[in-house]
């Protein structure tokens, strides 16, 4: 599958050999190598949880290799620290920026430098300029952190590296939080980085903009090294192909939908953050009784904000109707707060991404977390353990959760049981709607497929289930319909029983600044 | 003319103040809130009153640069050892911050009042307060030609080399805070550790630092209070609420030592002002005195209301930091 | 193939994921023993006195005769009532340290309630009246912080500590404007004839009805916290605002009526101090209890209970120390000498009881 690369007489400016990377009993990277040489991009593709990022920590220092080999120049070289790294020339933008907000550009740039001259923001903000002019980046050095839009935050970061001296760039997905127009004038300072004969790495899972920018492509896939090719002699479908290894089957059971009806209709909601991006736009679909919608997309495109706005908790425009089950009645959910929605009778049960951070009080027992749903009900202002209790205990058993007892707090217990505590919840509240972000990511296979049969479970009493994954081969095998997103708007809803990976994937990295065509928005009356 | 004597007497209101709001305003920098400066400025003072004491009974005839120095390096010692254990139990041993610097105060109050007591008693004098008149006549050595200047020169020259010091200190703060690189990199590690962290920045190292310069900044203020405002007199309870003043003053100043020295002087007005206005009882003047807390909480209202970023405290400021274990 | 690792540090500090509990305790108590040494030897150095008798001492200034008992009791109610106003604050990680000011205003309703009001309404009327003012006046202290915060994120800690002095010089201003004789610059005891105002003694025992009181509030304190869904909703926002939007705690609200629960019972402490105790005000009224509170209650980690342990141990030191003062002739701040000492120290240990230190284990040379 890959293709041979001539490497002309040039030595690459970095080159990884058979390395190899462990967390406890995880393989993170599982015998990769490959190289970029000096004016060249080399794109990193692959899906969440592939092992991209962990590859280049260790390139940066933040990780160390468990096996194998890093050259830079040709040379051997050992990468302990991000100090070391930069020794070498090496710089990471990572996706979660590094900067003080009060700073300005300049103070960020030059912060923890420990330059033999006498310190000078002047000087150094002229620096910043020339570097600026240089590659053609938009950015004023004297601007504060807080008042900048995310991508001239990432400016900052990518000159602080430049500024270093740096001569090998590693961007972590760094279109993830860009508009389309942001992402083609970035685009275009890499390939004037390129051309003045730095060597590039970007990570990214966008189809698209690796066929633009990229000279090579490296592909992993769940840790393991498929191969490298030069991307003008590969093609989109060829890569997904990659990407997305074979299907694997789960032997997840799925029945047919029965008595369906539309139980919670989304009708264009938008939403836009603090810096006025869009994050939604105009998304509307249909969740139904007794089936389960998956969504797909890749991390950040959005699915966060649609799962809080219909569970009240981030403003939208649009509306989210709600179908009464009992009353008949059709309520609109937007803005309203989880207390109003609760006092509405609407049962919706949201199990969050962050689940110590929102879904759990890591400090309290499990009981305690049990009755986060409940403890308002009834007027007594006292608390009433009672229930709560032997609904811990009833959790723990059916679910097979691994604890001392259910007056443990819920911090102490691993991944897969606190997931089961914070799922056990959500489900004993007897939803009509049930969302589920990420729910089995960081599960062993057990602990996952006992989330799938919880989920089933819902799907047959006739709930509407609302499952956001990111592996596709679980979306395609639990869900009934997928909804894909990309950057925040719909980009296609298919019928998981037919469609394929490659669909889905593409889908996936579909540009959205094109003109959605029809059928963009989802019908619902699959 | 009696503007003029009101502005000198709030000069030396404020300089105590200014010692202390420096002195808070670099360990705030760091993230450290240090709750236990009223308790340090006692322990300056009441060391340099040590040291003072030791020498005036000892020596036969006193040096004037002994006479000063060795106060000085009293105080100095005395409020190093309180940011120091300030210092261990936070940063070190990760404890709360608050806990930590009300416990410093109360330790520190009780420590010059003992110590202050305990002298008393060894003069054997029938007055509660210690007279050091010889070190402080050395200490409060003005300019020669500052009466000869009139109002200037009694406004702006009749104070003593500790008020100079204060002003200098405050002036060059401001300049490391603003123009170097220390400064640049200790704001960074009372804004956002992990990152200060991430850019290669000693994290523990700038707090221990930040926190122990500053407890010995506040501690001359102390000092400036027993040897020159009170005129070398000791007596328990004199500083009274002065270091609670100078943590407000850091606020009034939106962490800026150069505003602190204007501020220190209308603190220090506020605080004397209802001597200076006519047909005042006491009771009166007692409302007075909390113009300088009123002033201050609607000043902390105004910033947070107005949100403007660079007038808030230090973001990271009474939050502990350590790395997270991989 | 060869592997290299970085060179590991000489220690690593890591959280304990649990400790058992007579472990925790275990180390606390070591840490008293060790701060009652340190101490000890203060003294020692001190006084060249013998040691034991240094600690027979501060018993004896603590228990020695039925009245220093009474007293010692009297003094743990008050610290014990402010430590317990000041819980429910702390447990949503609102750091109110304005509890001084929070007393103050108390005992400044009580007082101006028992000097305005005294001969004019019967002495039962008039005692509900006090509560109710004292009670009204500590709320409205802190709540005025609580305000700002919720809805502009106002600094409380700066805020509160600035509100004590405020008090300070609101009570400074009254105790001016009632000095008896006019211009003394002190109230002196208040209804010294009528006792009107003054909080009936039970039988021949003058503070009963105060340590009833504040074992009343502990109680309820207890029970508010542990098992009423306010108490609930207090430990959610304290944890983690974000779990608390998300199931739809209205965190503003939560914040606001906790602080005016907070600052209530500090009015209540208030009007125990001034027309329970003293029959008086005066700007030490509230004699640092406030900032003392607010270790008390961190050293009990929040609880109510441990509260009684706790303001027990530093009561009894301020006690024993101000015994040692006065039979070997030290000054009398010797007690909060003694006081700092043992926090410090008992700060400190939380450490031990948090973390771990792993040393680096002996690596085989390369």
């Amino acid at each position: 599958m890959s293709k041979a690369v001539s490497q002309e007489e040039q030595v690459p400016a970095i080159r990884l050999q058979h390395i190899t990377k462990r967390f406890g009993s995880v393989v993170a990277n599982d015998d990769v190598s490959l190289s970029v040489a000096h004016g060249q991009i080399l794109s990193v593709l692959g899906e969440n949880g592939s092992g991209k990022t962990t590859l280049m920590n260790m390139i940066a220092g933040i990780y160390f290799p468990d096996h194998g080999q890093i050259f830079v120049d040709g040379k051997e070289v050992l990468i302990r620290s991000p100090k070391d790294a930069f020794r070498y020339g090496i710089g990471m933008i990572h996706q979660h920026f590094k900067l003080v907000d009060v700073f300005s550009a300049t103070e960020n740039i030059v912060l923890g430098l420990d330059e033999a001259e006498r310190f000078s923001l002047k000087r150094s903000a002229g620096r910043v300029r020339e570097i600026t002019a240089q590659y053609g980046f938009e950015l004023d050095p004297d601007k504060k952190i807080y008042e900048m839009s995310v991508s001239e935050k990432q400016t900052v970061e990518i000159i602080k590296v430049l500024y270093r001296g740096a001569d090998i760039l590693i961007l972590d997905e760094p279109t993830a939080v860009l508009t389309p127009q942001e992402t083609q004038k970035l685009f275009a300072v890499l390939r004037r980085m390129r051309d003045s004969g730095k060597a590039i790495i970007i990570i990214t899972h966008k189809l698209n903009e690796v066929l633009s920018l990229s000279d090579r492509v490296a592909v992993l896939c769940k840790g393991k090294y498929i191969g490298t090719v030069n991307t003008a002699e590969t093609s989109e479908s060829e890569l997904t192909e990659m990407m997305v290894g074979k299907k694997v089957d789960l032997n997840i059971e799925r029945s047919e939908p029965k008595d369906s009806v539309d139980r919670l209709t989304v009708e264009g909601i938008s939403c836009k953050n603090r810096e006025g991006t869009e994050l939604l736009h105009d998304i509307s679909f249909t969740a139904r009784s007794g089936e389960i919608l998956g969504i797909a997309g890749i991390a950040g495109s959005g699915q966060r904000e649609l799962l809080e706005a219909i569970a009240g908790l981030q403003h939208v425009d649009g509306k989210i109707l709600y179908l009464n089950p009992k009353t008949g009645q059709t309520d609109n959910l937007r803005d309203k707060t989880p207390m109003q929605i609760r006092e509405l009778g609407v049962r919706l049960s949201f199990v969050p991404e962050d689940r110590l951070g929102m879904g759990l009080v890591g400090n309290m027992d499990i009981v305690d977390n049990i009755m986060l749903r409940s403890y308002k009900k009834g007027k007594s202002v006292f608390l009433e353990r009672k229930k709560p209790r032997s609904l811990a205990e009833k959790i723990i058993k059916e679910l097979e959760v691994v604890t001392p007892s259910a007056n443990t707090p819920v911090r102490r217990l691993s991944g897969g049981n606190v997931q089961k505590v914070l799922v056990g919840r959500e489900i004993a509240a007897s939803p009509t709607v049930l969302m589920a972000a990420y729910p089995v990511r960081g599960l062993d296979i057990n602990a996952s497929f006992t989330i799938y049969n919880l989920l089933n479970q819902q799907k047959e009493n006739g709930v509407a289930v609302i499952f956001v994954g990111e592996d596709l081969d679980v979306l395609l095998a639990l869900c009934d319909r997928i909804m894909v997103i990309s950057s925040g708007r719909i980009s296609g809803t298919v019928d998981a029983r037919t469609a394929t990976k490659e669909e889905i994937g593409l889908l996936m990295t579909k540009n959205a600044a094109a003109p959605e065509p029809e059928g963009g928005a989802a019908d619902g009356n699959a | 003319m009696m503007w003029a004597g009101f502005l000198q007497r709030a000069i030396m209101q404020g300089i105590p103040l200014l010692f202390g709001s420096t002195g808070e305003i670099i360990t705030e920098k760091s993230g450290n809130l240090n709750l236990g400066i009223p308790g340090i400025m006692y322990v300056g003072g009441i060391s340099g009153v040590i040291g003072a004491f030791l020498y005036e009974q000892n020596a036969a005839a006193m040096n004037p640069f002994l006479a000063v120095l060795i106060p000085l390096l009293c105080s100095v010692t005395g409020s190093l050892l309180m940011g120091l254990l300030y210092s261990f139990l936070t940063v070190t041993l990760r404890a709360n911050q608050n806990v930590t610097g009300l416990a410093l105060t109360t330790f520190g109050v009780g420590f010059g009042n003992f110590f202050g007591g305990s002298l008393v008693k060894l003069t054997g004098s029938d007055i509660p307060s210690i007279n050091l008149t010889a070190t402080s006549n050395y200490f409060r050595t003005s300019l020669p030609f500052a009466g000869k200047l009139g109002w200037f020169g009694q406004v702006f020259l009749s104070h003593s080399f500790l008020a100079y010091t204060a002003v200098i200190i405050a002036v060059v703060t401001a300049v490391i805070l603003s123009r170097t690189r220390v400064g640049l990199h200790l704001r960074a590690v009372g804004e956002n550790p992990a990152t200060a962290d991430a850019a290669g920045i000693n994290v523990g190292k700038y707090k221990y630092l930040a926190t122990c310069i500053g407890s010995v900044i506040a501690g001359l203020g102390g000092l400036y209070y027993v040897m020159d405002y009170a005129n070398g007199v000791w007596s328990n309870d004199g500083f009274g609420d002065r270091g609670w003043l100078a943590i407000a003053l850091v606020i009034f100043a939106v962490w800026r030592p150069n505003i602190s020295i204007f501020g220190s002087i209308l603190f220090g007005g506020l605080y004397i002002v209802h001597n200076y206005i006519p047909g005042l009882d006491v009771s009166g003047q007692e409302l007075f005195k909390m113009l300088p807390y009123a002033v201050t909480i609607l000043f902390l209202v105004f910033i947070s209301m107005r949100r403007k970023r660079e007038a808030q405290p230090p973001a990271h400021l009474g939050l502990p930091y350590f790395r997270e274990e991989r | 193939m060869e592997t290299h690792k970085p060179k590991e540090p000489l220690f690593r500090i890591a959280k304990r994921d649990s400790i058992v509990w007579w472990k925790a305790w275990g180390i606390r108590a070591a840490a008293i023993l060790a701060a009652l040494v340190f101490s000890g030897l203060v003294a020692f150095l001190l006084t060249k006195e013998n040691p034991l008798k240094i600690y027979a001492t501060m018993l004896d200034g603590a228990f020695g005769t039925q009245r220093r008992i009474w007293g010692l009791l009297q003094n743990l109610a008050m610290l014990l009532c402010v430590s317990v106003a000041v819980t429910p604050a702390f447990k949503m990680r609102f750091w109110n340290i304005g509890a001084e000011g929070q007393v103050l205003v108390g005992g400044l309703a009580s007082a101006a309630c028992m000097i305005l009001l005294g001969d004019q309404l019967p002495n039962a009327v008039l005692l509900l009246v006090i509560a109710a003012v004292s009670i009204l006046a500590g709320a409205l202290w802190a709540v005025i912080p609580a305000f700002f915060r919720a809805h502009w994120q106002t600094n409380e800690t700066l805020f509160t500590l600035m509100m004590n002095y405020i008090a300070i010089q609101l009570v400074a201003f009254f105790v001016y404007k009632w000095s008896v004789p006019k211009g003394s610059g002190q109230v002196g005891v208040i209804n010294r004839a009528t006792h009107a105002g003054w909080l009936p003694a039970i039988g021949k025992y003058d503070y009963l009805l105060n340590i009833l009181i504040v074992a009343v509030i502990t109680a309820f304190m207890y029970i508010y916290l542990k098992y009423s869904k306010h108490g609930y909703e207090i430990a959610v926002v304290g944890e983690s605002e974000n779990t608390a939007r998300y199931i739809g705690i209205p965190v503003k609200k939560v914040i606001i009526r906790t602080m005016l629960i907070s600052g209530a019972l500090c009015g209540i402490a208030g009007m125990l101090l001034v027309s329970g105790t003293d029959h008086t005000i005066s700007r030490d009224t509230a004699a640092g209890r406030g900032f003392t509170a607010i270790m008390v209650s961190w050293l009990a980690k929040f609880n109510p209970v441990f509260m009684v342990l706790t303001s027990f141990l530093i009561v009894f030191l301020q006690k024993g120390a101000t015994e040692i003062s006065t039979a070997f002739a030290l000054n009398e701040s010797f007690s909060e000498i003694i006081t700092g000492i043992i926090i410090f120290f008992i700060i400190g240990c939380e450490f031990f009881i948090q973390y771990t230190v792993r040393f680096r284990e002996k690596e085989a040379a390369k």
